[in-house]
């Protein structure tokens, strides 16, 4: 080896240990849209609340406790229902389930989605119109009109319901990965994996599917969201599972018991408050994430720049 | 320089790439004829084991498509390539996986052609994990004299580096040795320097001169004249998806005979302030390759041009004044 | 004499996002004659294209300045934006580079090229578009093309376009920032002769910024090599070519090939431009000088005449002072 490339290379090597490492796609994410850790917090409450808070507890929260639609007191800060159980006790266990089914729909409606998005960007042609114009049907179905027939069709239990919200939920996963994958497709060192002789398998996991899972990621919050409303709603209609407590029982329970007659804002209002929060928590988690990894999303200035000007320092020796 | 024996590597002969151009909802209905872009339109040339060809050229000139069809990265639409004997224009993707080790290309953009979630280390085995070869100790040792081989020394302070914590010369060394690693036969280096800096390009150019002294056959696309004219051992010069001009650099550069070559030449600016001379500068703009000019492609744009070349289509033949048997210019009037 | 534009002391900083500071611009200085055909040479990085945005106050918020850009006497920086506006476009124009790139696709061509005369009050309604066309034809685009979109022109002729909306406001400086960078070598050949003959027409004085070297010899008559935001040395081009007084200079001549060289070696220069984000001790270039003593690490050369119209930042000049006459 000449002298050249050697002595190129080891000079080039200083620069080679300056450089830091950059942090990774979803860190960076964060760092440039900060109220995304907003998100995460309300969604980190909840979840640390349904995990830890049982272990306090014993005993059935459908328990009756008190008189019906007893106001909040000291033992019971925010009263009881139309069945005389404990609020508090209720949202707990209700919290438990709506978050479960959420994730568990949002992580089945990613896997659907994701799955057709790469096998729709990658492979393009007919295996793309096919499955686009598969997407495009569910897309126009309406969504809760068919939750309720499914729901009404399929039985109750929350298996069901989970099944239910993945499977309408995936069409705009598929799109937003399917694009994703389009143009990575297209960089330059995909292409020379494939010319390499890179089979598909290859080129799909271990060169696209890292460059667009941070987006998937950050979709799966925001479908994390979808799903809880969705079960909130489904259960209110009546079609949830009979068998378990979450917060669209809550509600539900509530509108039976004619808890707005007897002025009973306890019984509606914190479970309602409770969908809205952690919605509103993982909206703000995912949009935030999505934006931040969306370079195409940052946008410049058009308003008249204004640089500073020092004061002058000691005048150069030019002769 | 050594050239093993004599036969060529490389042979390719009438070649052809072309494809289609939408002709939109107008065209379509009212039937207008359908049009093809002819990247590729008839290109033949040989290379040998040891020797370092580039294909020189102004965009559009086709340039690039013959590298990838040469590569089979493209369709042909006709013309035989064979490698090391073998014709290889028909065979299947499944046939064509055992040539790829031996055929080998590094592109022009440092900065895309690295997975940035791989390491170097990563990114140099990829090619040895896909042709299952050698075990992972094996593979470990090729990767470190790959790295060797590119210039970057100690190998152990890049194998775990990542794209981003090396600079545009260093990644085009690990493009390098990525396409080291196999053991090529013949590395096509699609403009290796163009993005680089100028004073990090020589080193880079000298790694393919040095690999070319070892009997690595080089096809080295460029659009700039003074770097073919430094390292190339014959230059091609492409025109419209023709070769019009060909011979050993030496030859080309001093005696070009195409009126094409010898425009270019002399619009190439030139590093000495004195050395202005009499730039002839073509008027308009290279016509895209939808619409090649009938008779020879060049004649619209050329200061010699006469009323036959509007009709005749030259061949490749050796000039009148040509000081070289091997030099080979595409014009009726040399 | 006062030069057209005499650049003095030019430093620009830029904060950072961590809270450091990146000095891209450290000193610059350099003369520009009316109808002078001036070079600003140098490599990614070395602040060439910083150093010309701020001639034209086209610096973001997180820069600072200091130093004197003095437009005809005048010190156009001293309050920067509002000192800098009244003569951005009408005495000193820019030609972007990938200025192919940076017509708004929805707007005809010659109604972009108006737009600058209506906003600086140089021309109006019929007698701007007529100025328009001559301006067209003037860069050898044929007049009835005005009406036309930017995508309906190739690539060589939005830079003639580009061309002649800097030409728009009669300025009296043009800035080329790599003109000629994405286009053929033909296509180059054409822009650069076009961008010279303007400059005789007009008397037009032309600063070209680019990393081309050859460009630079063939078209301009002075040029200033930046490295790592500061002049390494400034001549005439032949100066440059014939006599470098910086190694920086020969050794980037020397990494040039060129078509006439011959069997000559290139070179290439090992290591990489210093951080500038950092405070630079000794002279930027010595880690890479194959021609480093003694006083390279420790001090910082300065900017110093050896000839006629002809500076250099190196200490192997040094003797030198004593050797001219006073």
């Amino acid at each position: 080896m000449s002298a050249s490339t050697q002595g190129a290379a080891a000079a080039d090597s200083g620069l080679a240990q300056a450089a830091p490492r950059r942090p990774g796609a979803i860190k960076t994410a964060i760092l440039t849209q900060p109220q995304a850790l907003i998100g995460l917090a309300i969604i980190g409450a909840f979840v640390i609340i349904a995990l830890v808070a049982p272990l306090f507890l014993s005993g059935d929260p459908k328990a009756k406790v008190g008189p019906i639609f007893e106001p909040p007191s000291t033992a019971h800060p925010l009263g009881l229902d139309g069945g005389g159980a404990d609020m508090i006790r209720l949202l707990i266990a209700g919290t438990r389930v709506s978050l479960l089914v959420g994730f568990c729909a949002a992580l089945v409606s990613a896997i659907i989605g994701g799955t057709i998005g790469v096998l729709s960007g990658f492979f393009g042609g007919k295996t793309d119109i096919a499955l686009m114009r598969m997407t495009d049907y569910f897309l126009v179905i309406p969504d809760i009109p068919l939750m309720i027939v499914a729901a009404a069709l399929f039985g109750r239990s929350l298996t069901n319901i989970i099944i239910i919200i993945g499977i309408i939920y995936w069409t705009t996963t598929a799109r937003l990965i399917r694009a994703q994958v389009k143009s990575v497709r297209e960089r330059v060192y995909v292409k020379r994996s494939r010319a390499l002789g890179a089979g598909n398998g290859r080129l799909i996991f271990k060169h696209i599917l890292p460059q667009v899972a941070p987006l998937l990621i950050a979709n799966t919050v925001l479908l994390v969201a979808y799903a809880i409303f969705a079960e909130t709603f489904i259960t209110f209609l009546g079609l949830g599972d009979p068998s378990v407590i979450s917060w669209g029982r809550l509600i539900e329970n509530a509108f039976q018991d004619d808890a707005i007659l007897n002025n009973a804002w306890w019984a509606i209002v914190p479970p309602g408050l409770c969908v809205t929060l952690i919605v509103l928590g993982a909206t703000i988690f995912g949009q935030s994430l999505e934006d931040g990894l969306n370079p195409r999303l940052r946008v410049g200035h058009l308003s008249v720049r204004r640089f500073k000007v020092r004061p002058l320092r000691g005048k150069l020796d030019t002769e | 320089m050594s050239t093993n024996g004599s036969k060529p590597l490389l042979e390719v002969e009438g070649l052809h790439a072309r494809y289609p151009v939408g002709r939109g909802i107008v065209g379509t209905v009212s039937r207008a004829p359908k049009l093809e872009v002819r990247a590729v339109d008839g290109v033949s040339f040989s290379l040998k084991r040891g020797e370092m060809l580039a294909l020189v050229g102004e965009s559009g000139c086709g340039k690039t498509s013959t590298a990838q069809s040469i590569l089979r990265m493209i369709e042909l639409s006709g013309g035989s390539i064979r490698f090391d004997g073998e014709e290889i224009s028909g065979l299947s993707a499944k046939q064509l996986r055992p040539l790829r080790r031996r055929m080998q290309i590094v592109y022009q953009d440092p900065y895309e052609s690295l997975d940035p979630r791989f390491r170097v280390g990563a990114t140099i085995e990829e090619p040895l994990q896909v042709h299952g070869i050698g075990s992972k100790d094996d593979r470990r040792e090729e990767v470190k004299r790959a790295l060797e081989l590119a210039g970057l020394t100690p190998p152990e302070l890049y194998i775990d580096r990542y794209p981003h914590e090396l600079s545009g010369g260093q990644r085009q060394r690990v493009a390098i040795a990525a396409s080291l690693v196999l053991h090529p036969e013949l590395l096509v280096a699609d403009e290796p320097v163009s993005m680089l800096d100028v004073s990090v390009r020589a080193g880079i150019l000298s790694i393919l001169d040095e690999l070319r002294d070892n009997g690595l056959a080089v096809l080295m696309i460029t659009h700039d004249l003074s770097t073919a004219a430094h390292y190339a051992d014959r230059i091609a010069v492409m025109y419209l998806g023709r070769i019009v001009e060909e011979g050993p650099t030496r030859e080309v550069i001093e005696n070009a005979q195409h009126p094409y070559t010898r425009a270019l030449l002399s619009v190439v600016p030139k590093r000495d302030p004195r050395d202005r001379g009499t730039p002839q500068i073509l008027r308009g703009e290279t016509p895209n390759s939808i619409h090649i000019p009938p008779g020879c492609r060049f004649n619209p744009r050329c200061p010699m041009a006469i009323a036959e070349c509007k009709t005749v289509d030259p061949e490749l033949r050796r000039p009148a004044a040509s000081r070289d048997p091997e030099h080979r210019a595409a014009c009726i009037r040399v | 004499m006062t030069p057209l534009l005499a650049v003095e002391d030019l430093n620009i900083w830029f904060e950072l996002p961590n809270g450091g500071e990146l000095h891209a611009v450290r000193g610059v200085s350099f003369d520009l004659e009316g109808g002078e055909r001036f070079g600003l040479v140098g490599e990614s990085g070395c602040g060439k294209t910083t150093a010309m945005l701020s001639l034209m106050g086209l610096l973001p918020p997180n820069a600072s300045v200091s130093g004197e850009v003095r437009l005809e006497g005048e010190n156009i920086l001293e309050r920067g934006e509002e000192s800098v506006s009244p003569h951005r476009w009408s005495d000193i124009a820019m030609v972007f580079q990938g200025a192919m790139n940076a017509f708004n696709p929805v707007k005809t061509v010659g109604s972009q090229i108006e737009e600058p005369m209506r906003l600086h009050g140089v021309a109006e309604g019929r007698v701007a578009r007529r100025q328009v066309e001559e301006l067209l034809e003037r860069v050898g685009i044929s007049k009835d093309r005005a009406a036309r979109y930017p995508h309906e022109f190739s690539g060589g002729m939005r830079q003639r376009a580009a061309i002649a909306m800097a030409l728009a406001c009669e300025p009296k400086i043009l800035l080329a920032d790599e003109p000629t960078t994405a286009l053929d070598v033909m296509v180059q050949a054409q822009i650069l002769e076009l961008l010279g003959s303007l400059a005789s027409d007009f008397n037009l004085a032309l600063i070209l910024v680019t990393h081309d070297l050859p460009v630079v010899a063939q078209v301009c008559d002075r040029a200033a090599v930046m490295y790592a935001g500061e002049v390494a040395e400034a001549a005439s081009t032949d100066a440059l070519f014939h006599t470098p007084r910086h190694p920086y200079t020969r050794l980037l001549f020397a990494a040039t090939p060129d078509l006439h060289a011959g069997g000559e070696r290139v070179a290439s220069i090992p290591g990489a431009p210093p951080r500038l984000d950092r405070p630079i001790v000794g002279c930027p270039f010595q880690p890479r000088c194959d021609r480093a003593f003694a006083p390279c690490p420790i001090e910082t050369p300065l900017l110093k005449s050896v000839g006629e119209r002809h500076v250099a930042a190196c200490h192997l000049n040094d003797h030198v002072r004593e050797a001219l006459p006073a």
